[in-house]
C-alpha cells in the first residue's frame, strides 16, 4: 500500500509541473507585450527596457519560467494590476467562499443524487427509472448560469425569498439564517450538474450490484428486502463517492459563471473580474491554484478509492 | 466495419447468419425507426439547426435594428412575436440568428477537436511506446484542468472574442477525444485480426484505415457527439462571461448576459435565450444516447 502511495505521489509531480507550464504560457498567449499592458502606450523605448530588464523579461524563457517557479512555490504570485494588491492575498481571501460553495454543493448533490439513483437502479427500466434518467440528463443539460437567473427572478424578483446575489459579510457564520440564506441560491445552482452526475453513476453501480449472485443468495436465505440494499449499497457506494469527490474538484474549478451571476465572493468571481480588467497576474494565479486544487482532489480520490478496492489499482 | 465483415466473410456463411442480414449502419438505422423518444429529440435538433441556417428567411425583423421607444417590450407587441430586447430589438430574430453563432461555436470546436485529438489518439494508440507515452502524457495535464477552467483560462488570456473562444474549446475537447480514440485503438490494435492483417503483409497504412479506424470511429463519434452539448453550453457560457461573441452580434450566451441586467422588467425576456441553449442541449444530450444505444452492437 505505501509504495503505491508513494507511486502515485510521484505520478503528480509532473502533472503538477505540467499544469505550472501551462499557467506560465498563459502570459504570452495575451495579444501584445505583457510589458504594454503596465505602461502607457507612448512610453519610450528606454522605459520600456528598464522595465523589461525589472520585470527579468529580456532573459531567455526556459529561466524566466524557473524563477517565476521559484517564487509561486514560496507563494508569490505577484501584484494585481487591477488592485495593486499581492494575488496571493486576492487567492486566499475569495478561496474559501469557493469552497464553502462546492462542498455544500457536492454534499447536497450527494445526499439527492444517491437516493434517485438507488431508487432508479433497483428498478433499472421502470417508469420511475426513466424519470430519474430524465431528471439526470436534464441536471447535465441544463446551462446553470442561466438556471441561476432563472431562480434570482423568481425567488429574489418576484417572491422576494431570497437575496439575489452577494454575501452577507466577510466572515461566514453558519448558525444564522441572515448569512445561509445567501447560499440557497447558489447551492441549488451548482449542485444541479453532480446531481445528474452523481445520479447516474449510482444508478449504473446499483443496477450492476443488484444483478450479481450474491444478491440472490442473500434473496434465497430468505434476508429482508432492506437487508439486501445494505449489502448492495455498500457495495455500490466506493465508485459513487470516487465519482463524489472528482465533483468537488471540477465545481472549485467551475464556478466560474454561478460565482458571476451570484456575485459570490470567491476564486470563480475573482477570475471573472480579473478577465474583465484584463488583470493576468490574478488570472494566472486563480487558474493555477484552482488546477492544483483538482490535481489534489483526483490525486486523494485515487488513493482513497484504491484502499477501500484494491483491486482498482492503476500499475 | 460493414465492410470489414463482408469482405472477409464468404456468401454461404453471410446466408447462415440469419435473414435479417442488414449491415452494422442498416442495424443502427433500424433500431433507431423504434425508439421514439431519440427520434422526437433528434427532429428537434434538426428544427433547431435548420432555424439557424435560414434564420434570414424565417426572422420577421432586422436583428441589429434598435429602437429606443420600444425597449423590453412584452411577446406580441405590434408584431414583436417574443416581444423586444433591451435596445428595442426584435427577440425571435435574434434568437433565431443567434443560433447560427452559438451553434457554429459548439459544434465546430467539438469536429476540429475530432480530427485532432482523434487522430493523435489512433497514433498514440497504433504507435504504443514512446509516442504513446509522450503523447498520452501531454494530455494528462491538459486533463487537470476542469474543462470550464481551461476554457475560461485559454480564451480569458488570449483576450476573448469568438475566434478565441473556439481555439480554446478545442483545446478543451483534444483531451478527452485523444483518450477514447487512444483506449479503442489500444484494444483493437492487440486483437487476433489485425495481426493476421499485418501477417499476411498489409501495409500499415491499410490495417490503420481498414481494420483499426472501422473499429475506433463508432466509440469516438458517440463520444464527440455527447461534446456538441457541452460545447454549446461552454460557448454561451464564454460569451456569457464577455469572452465569446462580441455585441451587437446576436449569440444566445452574450443575449442571456445583458438581459440580466433588464430581470426587474423584463424577467421573461432573461430567461429566453437560456431556454434556447436548454432545448438544443437536451435534444442534443438524448439524441446522442439514443445514438449510443442503437450503435451498441453487444446489446
Amino acid at each position: 500500500m505505501f509504495s503505491y502511495i508513494l507511486r502515485r505521489l510521484l505520478a503528480a509531480i509532473p502533472i503538477a509541473l505540467g499544469v505550472s507550464m501551462v499557467c506560465f504560457a498563459l502570459v504570452y498567449l495575451a495579444p501584445g507585450d505583457p510589458i504594454q499592458t503596465l505602461l502607457p502606450p507612448d512610453a519610450d523605448a528606454e522605459t520600456v527596457d528598464r522595465l523589461k530588464r525589472l520585470y527579468g523579461l529580456d532573459r531567455p524563457l526556459p529561466i524566466q519560467y524557473l524563477s517565476w517557479l521559484a517564487r509561486v512555490a514560496v507563494g508569490d504570485f505577484g501584484r494585481s494590476i487591477a488592485t495593486g494588491r499581492p494575488v496571493a492575498e486576492e487567492i486566499r481571501r475569495s478561496l474559501g467562499n469557493t469552497v464553502l460553495l462546492a462542498s455544500v454543493s457536492v454534499l447536497i448533490a450527494f445526499s439527492i443524487a444517491f437516493v434517485m439513483g438507488t431508487i432508479a437502479g433497483r428498478r433499472a427500466g421502470s417508469w420511475i427509472d426513466r424519470i430519474v434518467t430524465g431528471i439526470a440528463v436534464l441536471g447535465v443539460s441544463l446551462p446553470n448560469y442561466w438556471l441561476g437567473i432563472v431562480l434570482v427572478i423568481i425567488f429574489a424578483v418576484e417572491l422576494m425569498a431570497l437575496p439575489a446575489s452577494g454575501m452577507a459579510g466577510e466572515r461566514f457564520d453558519p448558525t444564522s439564517w441572515e448569512h445561509l440564506q445567501f447560499l440557497v441560491l447558489p447551492v441549488f445552482t451548482l449542485s444541479m450538474i453532480p446531481v445528474g452526475i452523481i445520479a447516474r453513476t449510482t444508478r449504473s453501480a446499483v443496477s450492476e450490484v443488484m444483478n450479481q449472485e450474491f444478491i440472490v443468495t442473500l434473496r434465497a436465505n430468505g434476508l429482508p428486502e432492506w437487508r439486501v440494499l445494505r449489502h448492495a449499497l455498500k457495495n455500490a457506494l466506493p465508485p459513487v463517492l470516487a465519482v463524489m469527490g472528482l465533483q468537488f474538484g471540477t465545481l472549485m474549478g467551475g464556478s466560474i459563471l454561478v460565482e458571476t451571476v451570484f456575485a459570490w465572493p470567491g476564486s470563480g468571481y475573482l477570475l471573472s473580474k480579473a478577465i474583465l480588467t484584463r488583470d493576468i497576474p490574478v488570472l494566472q494565479g486563480t487558474i493555477l491554484v484552482l488546477a492544483l486544487i483538482f490535481v489534489a482532489t483526483n490525486l486523494i480520490v485515487d488513493l482513497f478509492q484504491s484502499t477501500l478496492d484494491p483491486r482498482i489499482r492503476r500499475g | 466495419m460493414s465492410t470489414a465483415i463482408s469482405d472477409t466473410t464468404p456468401p454461404a456463411l453471410a446466408e447462415l447468419a440469419g435473414p435479417a442480414q442488414r449491415g452494422y449502419w442498416g442495424t443502427v438505422g433500424y433500431r433507431l425507426r423504434y425508439d421514439p423518444v431519440t427520434l422526437f429529440f433528434i427532429t428537434i435538433l434538426v428544427l433547431v439547426i435548420l432555424a439557424a441556417i435560414f434564420s434570414p428567411w424565417l426572422a420577421p425583423n432586422d436583428p441589429y435594428q434598435e429602437s429606443i421607444i420600444r425597449r423590453l417590450k412584452p411577446p406580441g407587441y405590434r408584431g414583436h412575436i417574443l416581444g423586444t430586447d433591451e435596445l428595442g430589438r426584435d427577440m425571435l430574430s435574434r434568437l433565431l440568428y443567434g443560433g447560427r453563432i452559438t451553434l457554429t461555436m459548439g459544434i465546430l470546436p467539438v469536429l476540429v477537436a475530432t480530427l485532432i485529438g482523434g487522430g493523435l489518439g489512433v497514433i498514440a494508440g497504433f504507435a504504443g511506446g514512446f509516442v504513446n507515452a509522450l503523447i498520452m502524457r501531454i494530455m494528462d495535464v491538459f486533463y487537470a484542468f476542469p474543462s470550464v477552467l481551461l476554457a475560461v483560462a485559454i480564451s480569458g488570456a488570449m483576450g476573448g472574442g469568438a475566434v478565441n473562444g473556439m481555439i480554446a474549446l478545442t483545446l478543451v475537447f483534444i483531451p478527452p477525444l485523444c483518450r477514447v480514440a487512444e483506449t479503442a485503438t489500444t484494444q483493437v490494435r492487440n486483437l487476433d485480426f489485425v495481426d493476421a492483417a499485418r501477417a499476411t503483409g498489409a501495409p500499415v497504412r491499410l490495417v490503420l484505415w481498414h481494420h483499426v479506424l472501422g473499429n475506433v470511429l463508432g466509440p469516438v463519434l458517440i463520444y464527440a457527439s455527447s461534446l456538441i452539448s457541452v460545447g454549446i453550453i461552454l460557448a454561451s457560457g464564454l460569451s456569457f462571461l464577455g469572452l465569446g461573441v462580441k455585441p451587437p452580434e446576436p449569440d444566445w450566451g452574450l443575449m442571456l448576459n445583458a438581459l440580466r441586467q433588464a430581470i426587474y422588467v423584463s424577467p421573461l425576456a432573461a430567461a429566453m435565450p437560456g431556454i434556447a441553449i436548454l432545448i438544443t442541449s437536451v435534444s442534443m444530450n438524448m439524441a446522442s444516447d439514443g445514438l449510443r444505444a442503437a450503435m451498441d452492437v453487444r446489446s
